[in-house]
């Protein structure tokens, strides 16, 4: 085979390679967008759930946070927020819950997908516990009070003094099988 | 061969309050003049580099031909000059940076509002929910559908008018919180200079402070399936009294509208009542007639559901159908509507089914 | 400059292919020869436009009038999609490829591209993946209709049942395309002919070199997108869908990560276009070569880091905005060295103007114009202003139509006599050519005017406010349209009958493919030519 045209086959097996990588590096885009935000805290998503070991409390400024919701077009349920609002302290623990119903006459399971705004405040509002976390079956004609347990870290920035946390309830009787559902996210407007 | 005429025929009938509006609105708020401003920069910088490029180019084009006797000179290349006309620019932009920065930190600052509203888009219709009065209701086109068909003249405000608009208070900064309810949808109004894309699952935030009262229209800005050029944004601002009394009116009239899901209405009056929402809100997909669009939506004429048994008619419409293009409206409509809409379809659009069903019954 | 082989063959003498092309079908199906393959991917192009333009016409048509006349909503919007997807897919990226197959190889002294077989290949699945496409029109529930830019969950919860075939399209239109650029490579880089070296080549070959790269980086990325939408809507995964942890934005972030650069795949070639023609007919060599080259390499890279320009309203956080509008920003100032340089070319030059001239001519000007809305659109608190309204049409369509496709009337009718050996018939070109620059100019130019108005895109019906312009674009757009027919009978007619070209055709012309007779022999450079 003439030299130039092995060059040749290998340039192009390289190039197609290149390709395939980038290919790759497509679906990689999925994981990376997460860990970049991450990282930078551009905006984040919060990923802190659960305990926190903030000990101390700001006493010096409150923070307005204001809880609200809303209903994706096939979800019938009643779905709102017991208080609208409140004023925290930052590092104080508070406890607010969200009032659901099911008004339909089958058995039912929902899920919550949390969005914050500004997106800079997500890293700095913890959850510690969230009915967000699992799904919530609701039988017919039942309603419930679902707990959210939360603190504002102390070091969130001074310019922010109000923080919107939104819960979007979605049905997720039909699809049991949902992959990909990853709870660890608080999505604060979730992309960069 | 009836399309070409009528095309035709609206070639003469031209409105005469169409206009040639050339340049952007500098709008009502401090933030849309600050746009317009740095909208009317960058133009005029576009303007000036494109004069001295062209006025070379023309000049050339005009100087250098060859039918007028020019000789080409050899040169081909000249470092400095590349230099030159490289870093000029360059700082053209980053001169025209400062201010724009400057601008989109101002439009991020949604801090200390007065007023906040979440704004919810729906396939196709805005709904508004204010966070600090119990008021809560959509906002749908209420153009005619005879003026879209082309059967009726089109009014000054056709295809920006809707039934209950949004109404803010003047020289208060008002917060929007922004979602979706299925698919991407972007609230707009130009004289506010704000548009943000409303995503289903997320919440985003924007702002307002208005200067001057009256009404301003915008519509929606992302692609969002079939009705997304007839979904307006209407928003109504009103001076601080005027606010005062409206919000005072929308809880009273709610109070009403408990009242009369209570009463007993006729047949008739459900009928009567029923087409009207029909044409509202149903017939964007169901069609006028009732006969649907074969594989996109299904026909009320004749319907199993409309003609079957009322329970799982008005689960229908009250619980949407998952997986399918029906909202549920049990949200977006009073019982009273409902009521009517379920009568009317089972009793007109080739139906007769006979029965009918009260308010009091949606409310459970 | 070079030494010219015309017709010697380089293979076996009982070769039975050696003297010339086979006859019949067979010979295009199997060709592996790249005048063949070039000249199959300029005529399917240009089918492909007369049918994306036949859908435009089908939405001005209705955007004739305020009211609905001519078609429902969802129809609209399918002519809307498909007029995007078959313009940028199925008319100016095949044409690019064209132009490629028949001019690279010639230009370079090679006797063919790299992988003739998969060149083949890489031309012939563009017409299955069309009419897959195409045929979605006739399924039940419609072709697509959710914008060429197919954003989440529009896209996959809410689909008609056609965007399965619409995936198995792009994929199929995405495979040709990186193969043809992995050709493209390795033709340029492997096989020029001793002497030419980099910055010897023309720069139509240059900038071929540098889309072909963007190419091969970014259609997988487009494949992986719409791969992660197939397993969306078939196997329950939730990638862009909120309700199982997922995000309607990513889609958006990963679709202009491809979507940005496509856009320069879309244009560098022009640009490569116009550096050839302006110095042919200005009787002068290129003015800053290299900085030419640099330009169009940095023009690449940046396309990298510019993409949410396209999602300034998706409520990204300010930091982001802000780091988009200065890259945005930034590159305009490759592009206006481009614009000075081919303007510096003609300065001092000794000027005519044939056709291929006038349309290079008014490439730069009205691609410049272009440019400035671009550079309008860029300033990101302004663009919450213009974004999805008729002012980014209007953008779009001044650098895709007096800008791509002009460069490519421009390219035909330069390179027309080279492959057919007939002088052009210069009175219907310049027909063609005014009859064109009128039109596009009534149809696009007030799109500036309604979108800062306040129209926004996307929509089969508008308020009163926008009427008169919308009147003039649609006109417009029917001069437009009915002028390509004089195109069409302008190639026609060259390839039948012309006065005879002469080799060098063009008295400025410089470059290989003006060593060689008019028409190009079947084979030609057999034996490379010796470049100095």
């Amino acid at each position: 085979m003439d030299p130039r045209q092995t060059q040749t086959k290998r340039l192009a097996l390289r190039l197609a390679t290149a390709a395939v990588a980038m290919f790759g590096f497509g679906f990689a885009l999925v994981p990376l967008y997460e860990v970049f935000c991450d990282i930078t805290g551009l905006n984040g998503k919060n990923f802190s759930q659960g305990p926190t070991d903030i000990a101390r409390i700001d006493g010096s400024r409150t923070v307005k946070i204001q809880f609200l919701t809303s209903n994706p077009a096939d979800m019938p349920w009643d779905f709102r927020p017991s208080v609208r609002s409140m004023r925290v302290f930052p590092g104080e623990d508070k406890q607010t819950a969200f009032y659901a119903r099911n008004p339909t006459d089958s058995w039912m399971v929902a899920q919550a997908v949390p969005s914050v705004t500004p997106s800079e405040a997500a890293p700095y509002l913890h959850k510690v516990n969230c009915f967000c976390f699992d799904r919530q079956p609701l039988e017919a004609g039942a309603d419930t009070e679902m707990p959210l347990v939360f603190v504002v870290d102390p070091d969130l920035p001074k310019h922010i003094s109000t923080i919107t946390l939104s819960y979007s309830l979605y049905d997720l009787t039909e699809s049991q099988k949902v992959t990909q559902l990853t709870l660890d996210n608080d999505k604060g407007r979730a992309s960069l | 061969m009836t399309k070409a005429i009528t095309l035709a025929l609206s070639l003469l009938a031209t409105p005469a309050w169409a206009d040639w509006q050339v340049n952007m609105n500098e709008g009502v708020t401090a933030l849309s003049r600050e746009i317009f401003d740095l909208h009317m920069l960058i133009f005029w910088i576009c303007v000036v580099i494109g004069v001295v490029v062209f006025g070379v180019m023309f000049y050339s084009i005009f100087k250098f031909r060859k039918s007028k006797g020019a000789v080409s000179e050899h040169w081909h290349e000249n470092t400095t000059v590349e230099v030159v006309w490289t870093v000029i620019p360059s700082i053209i932009l980053i001169a025209m940076a400062v201010p724009a920065t400057a601008t989109l930190m101002d439009m991020y600052d949604t801090s200390e509002a007065e007023v906040e509203i979440q704004v919810t888009g729906y396939q196709w219709k805005w709904r508004y929910q204010y966070l600090n009065e119990d008021i809560d209701f959509f906002s749908n086109l209420s153009t005619p559908r005879e003026e879209i068909t082309n059967a009726a003249a089109k009014n000054p405000n056709y295809l920006l008018e809707v039934d209950n608009p949004l109404v803010i208070p003047v020289n208060k900064k008002v917060r929007f919180l922004i979602t979706a309810n299925d698919v991407i949808h972007s609230w707009w109004v130009p004289h506010f200079a704000v548009k943000k894309d409303a995503i289903p699952g997320f919440i985003n935030e924007s702002w307002v402070k208005v200067e001057e009262p009256g009404v301003y229209r915008g519509q929606c800005t992302e692609l969002c399936g079939k009705d997304h050029g007839f979904m307006p944004v209407v928003v109504e601002v009103k001076s601080e009294a005027d606010y005062a009394q409206w919000v005072a009116d929308q809880k009273a009239m709610k109070l009403a509208m408990a009242g009369e899901s209570a009463k007993e209405f006729s047949m008739d009056e459900l009928i009567a009542k029923g087409e009207g929402v029909y044409n509202k809100v149903c017939a964007a997909c169901h069609q006028p007639g009732g006969q649907g669009i074969p594989g996109a939506f299904p026909a009320i004429t004749g319907s199993p559901v409309a003609t079957g048994a009322i329970e799982k008619h008005i689960d229908i419409i009250v619980n949407g159908k998952a997986g399918t293009a029906m909202q549920a409206f049990g949200q977006q409509l009073s019982a009273v509507d409902i009521a009517s809409v379920v009568t009317f379809q089972r009793n007109r659009l080739g139906n007769s089914v006979g029965d009918s069903v009260q308010p009091s019954a949606i409310e459970k | 400059m070079a030494t010219v082989d015309v017709d010697l063959p380089h293979v076996k003498e009982d070769d039975p292919h050696h003297h010339g092309p086979a006859k019949g079908l067979g010979r295009w199906l199997y060709t592996t020869n790249h005048k063949d393959i070039g000249s199959m991917y300029l005529i399917f192009s240009l089918c492909m436009f007369m049918i994306g333009g036949i859908m435009a016409l089908v939405i001005r048509a209705e955007l004739f009038q305020p009211g609905l006349q001519l078609v429902e909503p969802n129809f609209f919007n399918q002519m809307t999609t498909m007029h995007g997807l078959i313009m940028v897919f199925g008319a100016v990226m095949p044409a690019f490829v064209g132009l490629a197959n028949w001019m690279i190889p010639m230009q370079v002294g090679a006797p063919d591209m790299a992988l003739p077989r998969m060149n083949n290949w890489s031309f012939w699945i563009l017409p299955f993946a069309f009419l897959i496409l195409l045929s979605s029109l006739f399924m039940p529930g419609g072709a697509p209709n959710f914008g060429w830019t197919f954003y989440a969950p529009l896209s996959t919860t809410y689909a008609p049942e056609s965007v399965t075939f619409f995936i198995f399209g792009v994929h199929i239109m995405g495979a040709s395309s990186i193969m043809g650029s992995i050709n493209i490579i390795a033709t340029i880089l492997n096989m020029r002919a001793p002497g030419m070296t980099l910055m010897k080549m023309p720069l139509f070959v240059w900038t071929w070199l540098i889309t072909a790269f963007l190419l091969i980086a970014v259609m997988p990325v487009l494949a992986g997108v719409v791969t992660m939408m197939l397993m969306d809507i078939h196997f329950g995964t939730s990638f862009f869908n909120a309700a199982g942890g997922g995000d309607p934005v990513l889609f958006q972030h990963v679709f202009w990560f491809f979507g940005h650069p496509e856009v320069y795949i879309m244009i560098l070639p022009a640009f490569g276009i116009i550096s050839e023609i302006i110095p042919t007919f200005a009787r002068k060599r290129l003015f800053g070569y290299s900085s030419m080259v640099y330009a169009v390499a940095s023009i690449a890279l940046l396309s990298f880091v510019v993409w949410a320009h396209h999602m300034f309203t998706v409520g990204m956080p300010v930091v982001g905005e802000v780091f988009f509008m200065f890259a945005t920003m930034l590159i305009a100032v490759p592009t206006g060295v481009k614009v000075f340089n081919w303007v510096a070319t003609m300065f001092r030059g000794s000027m005519t103007f044939e056709t291929p001239m006038l349309f290079a001519l008014a490439f730069v000007v009205l691609f410049t114009l272009g440019g400035f809305s671009g550079l309008m659109l860029a300033i990101a608190p302004a663009d919450f202003q213009y974004h999805d309204t008729y002012f980014v049409v209007a953008h779009f369509h001044y650098v895709l139509v007096p800008g791509a496709i002009f460069s490519i009337m421009a390219a035909t009718y330069y390179w027309l006599p080279k492959w057919t050996g007939h002088q052009l018939n210069e009175t219907m070109g310049k027909v063609h050519f005014w009859l064109s620059f009128v039109g596009v100019n009534i149809t696009f130019f007030p799109m500036h005017f309604v979108g800062l108005a306040g129209m926004p895109r996307r929509i089969p019906d508008y308020a009163l406010q926008f009427a008169d312009f919308n009147s003039m674009a649609s006109v417009g757009a029917f001069i437009f349209g009915f002028s390509q027919l004089v195109f069409i009978y302008n190639v026609i007619q060259n390839v039948r009958a012309g006065e005879k070209a002469t080799a060098q055709v063009w008295e400025g012309a410089q470059g290989l493919e003006w060593t060689i007779p008019s028409p190009a022999p079947y084979h030609t450079f057999s034996t490379p030519p010796k470049v100095d």
